[in-house]
């Protein structure tokens, strides 16, 4: 007699349904998915609750940023970056802008390595804030994801401060960065550091014990320290199996060197480790976007013909009184990161390579060298030409190894430049990380994943 | 360990094999011959004083239009290795024909290659022979040709795929 007909319930449930079948169903799970960050999808194959089988398919946003440096000049893959890593750009961009440094054998100025330690640490946050907020929301906890946008929202008020934009901000060059910080700035980033703060608080008050939470988390979506090397996997997931791996520590660049932080761990390699490594991630960026700015070199631009510093306001004013004696030698300051580089804030934050870096605007526009030295860098044909070879260049992004491999073949085009996705391990170990577990356990552990689409994919 | 030392080592244990080493803004390169790869990634993974324990990175450059190179070996494939418990790099690549783009895979080794060799299949048409999944990583399986090859026109179009209208 042949076995009876499963109902729908048994069919659907397969495990636990009376059947013994081992019947399994299989469900995808996006590419179009609330919790999927961006497009991916999962194809899981359940028994009953458990999956059994994950494949996880990527691509779904590739927009071929390789090939697309290979047709521009070096500075012109910048914008590019941008889109690797939506949430953090600036990272991208500073390592890019790094890797090539390092094939041309450069060395950028003092200030301009605080700068892009200090904004990479903000961005950083960001995308830590990021990640926490909307997997805390995708477990139902809407408040937390609400405090976190709003702390990174005071943080993308000083990326806008600094760059004018909020997310494309193009604002690494090769050999240094677009323009110098803006007046006041660390007095803002004191500000915005201290509502971070209170948010973080609030949010460990809120989670770190939170019974849900941490039924949610503990022991959910682990991976085993061997594993995770044998995945290549870096950053909070790496340190959250106490591997203490840092390129910053590792391989110290920018200003690294100069400040000092911790490198957070924990033992577990859950997604609660992960929680709490990001959570402790953010304290030390704050510290050592604090100690940047502390230490930056440089100090005020402006000075009069006695040396005291002046602001531009009061330097219209004194003009206008008939007070000119002097004020030729005073250099003229607009606000250095809207309205483009004055000398002074070029000198600054540029390598001082004329074949690497554009002269500041009044050269441009006030000398034949200058505008020689514009064309060579600008038109078609001319450009950065880094010497034959090839170089990688690893930083530290918000996910982790965030390397860049270019090979120059001499001309003013990259010849390869291929970017080493720090969340493309993770994904890549993400089916053994959920396979075994329940179903509605793959959100959260996708969520601490931090997939970033745009860096994935690339 | 500093790079002279580990070329050193690797010339050493595989002497032909090795056909060629340099060392470029601190980064050591060997290239290694496609027979005695995989013996080389073993050797760098497994004996303690190498130590390279992660695969960070495995992508491949096409050759085809680099001026001085037009003829020889069209693509290489290149393992970014580092090791967490010494903090030292070493780049090992293997050169191979497009007639014969074919390279033993690294999965059993590490198991992070096998995605990072799907995607060199894809974009570069480079196959590896043992791989356990060679399907496309990030293009679709209806894809034609390999997009990062040099003579791939970065302007052509392939039809979406989808639902048929």
């Amino acid at each position: 007699m042949s076995a009876p007909e499963p109902t729908t319930r048994e069919f659907m449930l397969g495990e636990g349904s009376g059947t013994g079948s081992g019947q399994t169903l299989q469900v995808g799970v996006g590419p179009a998915h609330p919790a999927m960050h961006g497009i991916i999808r999962i194809v899981t194959e359940l028994d009953g609750e458990f999956i059994r089988k994950a494949d996880v398919e990527i691509g779904y946003l590739h927009r071929a940023f390789e090939k697309d440096c290979e047709v521009g000049g070096y500075n012109n893959a910048i914008p590019y970056t941008d889109r690797l890593n939506y949430v953090s750009p600036l990272i991208n961009n500073f390592a890019y802008a790094s890797a090539i440094e390092k094939l041309l054998g450069i060395e950028v100025t003092d200030r301009c390595k605080y700068i892009r330690t200090a904004m990479a640490e903000i961005s950083r946050i960001c995308d830590h804030l990021t990640c926490v907020g909307a997997s805390a929301m995708e477990l139902g906890a809407f408040t937390v994801f609400l405090y976190m946008i709003k702390a990174r929202e005071f943080l993308w008020e000083l990326v806008e401060d600094v760059t004018g934009a909020r997310l494309t901000i193009s604002y690494g060059r090769v050999g240094g960065v677009k323009a110098d910080l803006p007046d006041g700035f660390a007095a803002k980033v004191g500000g915005a550091f201290k509502q971070t703060r209170d948010v973080l608080d609030e949010v460990h008050r809120l989670l770190t014990g939170n019974r849900i939470f941490m039924d949610r988390m503990v022991g959910v979506g682990a991976l085993s320290r061997e594993e995770t090397i044998a995945y290549a996997i870096t950053g909070p997931l790496l340190r959250a199996v106490g591997v203490p791996y840092d390129v910053r520590r590792a391989h110290p660049h920018w200003a690294y060197d100069h400040v000092e932080f911790e490198v957070p761990t924990q033992k577990d390699g859950d997604n609660y480790a992960r929680y709490l490594v990001r959570m402790a991630e953010m304290e030390q960026s704050m510290r050592i976007a604090e100690q940047a700015l502390a230490l930056m070199p440089g100090g005020p631009v402006n000075v009069d013909f006695d040396g005291r510093p002046i602001d531009p306001a009061a330097y219209v004013d004194q003009g206008k009184q008939g007070k000119t004696e002097g004020l030729l030698l005073v250099p003229i300051r607009l606000s250095p990161n809207l309205q483009g580089q004055n000398r002074p804030a070029w000198q600054q934050v540029n390598a001082a390579d004329k074949r690497v870096v554009l002269p500041p605007k009044e050269t441009t526009y006030g000398s034949i060298e200058g505008l020689m030295n514009h064309f060579m860098l600008i038109m078609e044909g001319y450009g950065i030409r880094p010497p034959r070879g090839e170089a990688y260049f690893a930083s530290e992004g918000a996910n982790g190894e965030l390397g860049f491999y270019v090979v120059s073949d001499g001309s003013e085009r990259p010849y390869r430049v291929r970017c080493r996705p720090p969340c493309l391990p993770p994904v890549a170990a993400l089916h053994r990380m959920i396979e075994g577990e329940q179903i509605a356990d793959l959100i959260p552990t996708f969520g601490s994943v931090n997939m970033i689409g745009g860096e994935l994919d690339r | 360990m500093r790079g002279e030392e580990l070329l050193r080592r690797l010339r050493d244990r595989f002497g032909a094999a090795i056909v060629e080493t340099h060392e470029f803004r601190g980064d050591t390169t060997a290239v290694v011959d496609r027979t005695a790869l995989v013996d080389a990634l073993r050797f760098c993974r497994d004996e303690p004083a190498l130590g390279f324990d992660m695969l960070t990175d495995l992508t491949a450059a096409d050759y085809l239009k680099f001026p001085g190179r037009e003829d020889g070996p069209r693509f290489e494939v290149v393992y970014q290795l580092y090791s967490l418990t010494h903090n030292h790099r070493l780049r090992l690549k293997v050169r191979v024909d497009e007639d014969d783009a074919v390279v033993p895979t690294a999965v059993p080794l590490w198991p992070i290659a096998n995605w990072l060799e799907r995607e060199v299949w894809d974009m570069f048409g480079v196959r590896f022979a043992g791989h356990p999944d060679p399907r496309r990583l990030l293009m679709y399986e209806q894809f034609v040709g390999h997009a990062l090859r040099k003579d791939y026109p970065i302007n052509r179009r392939q039809p979406l795929i989808g639902p048929k209208t």
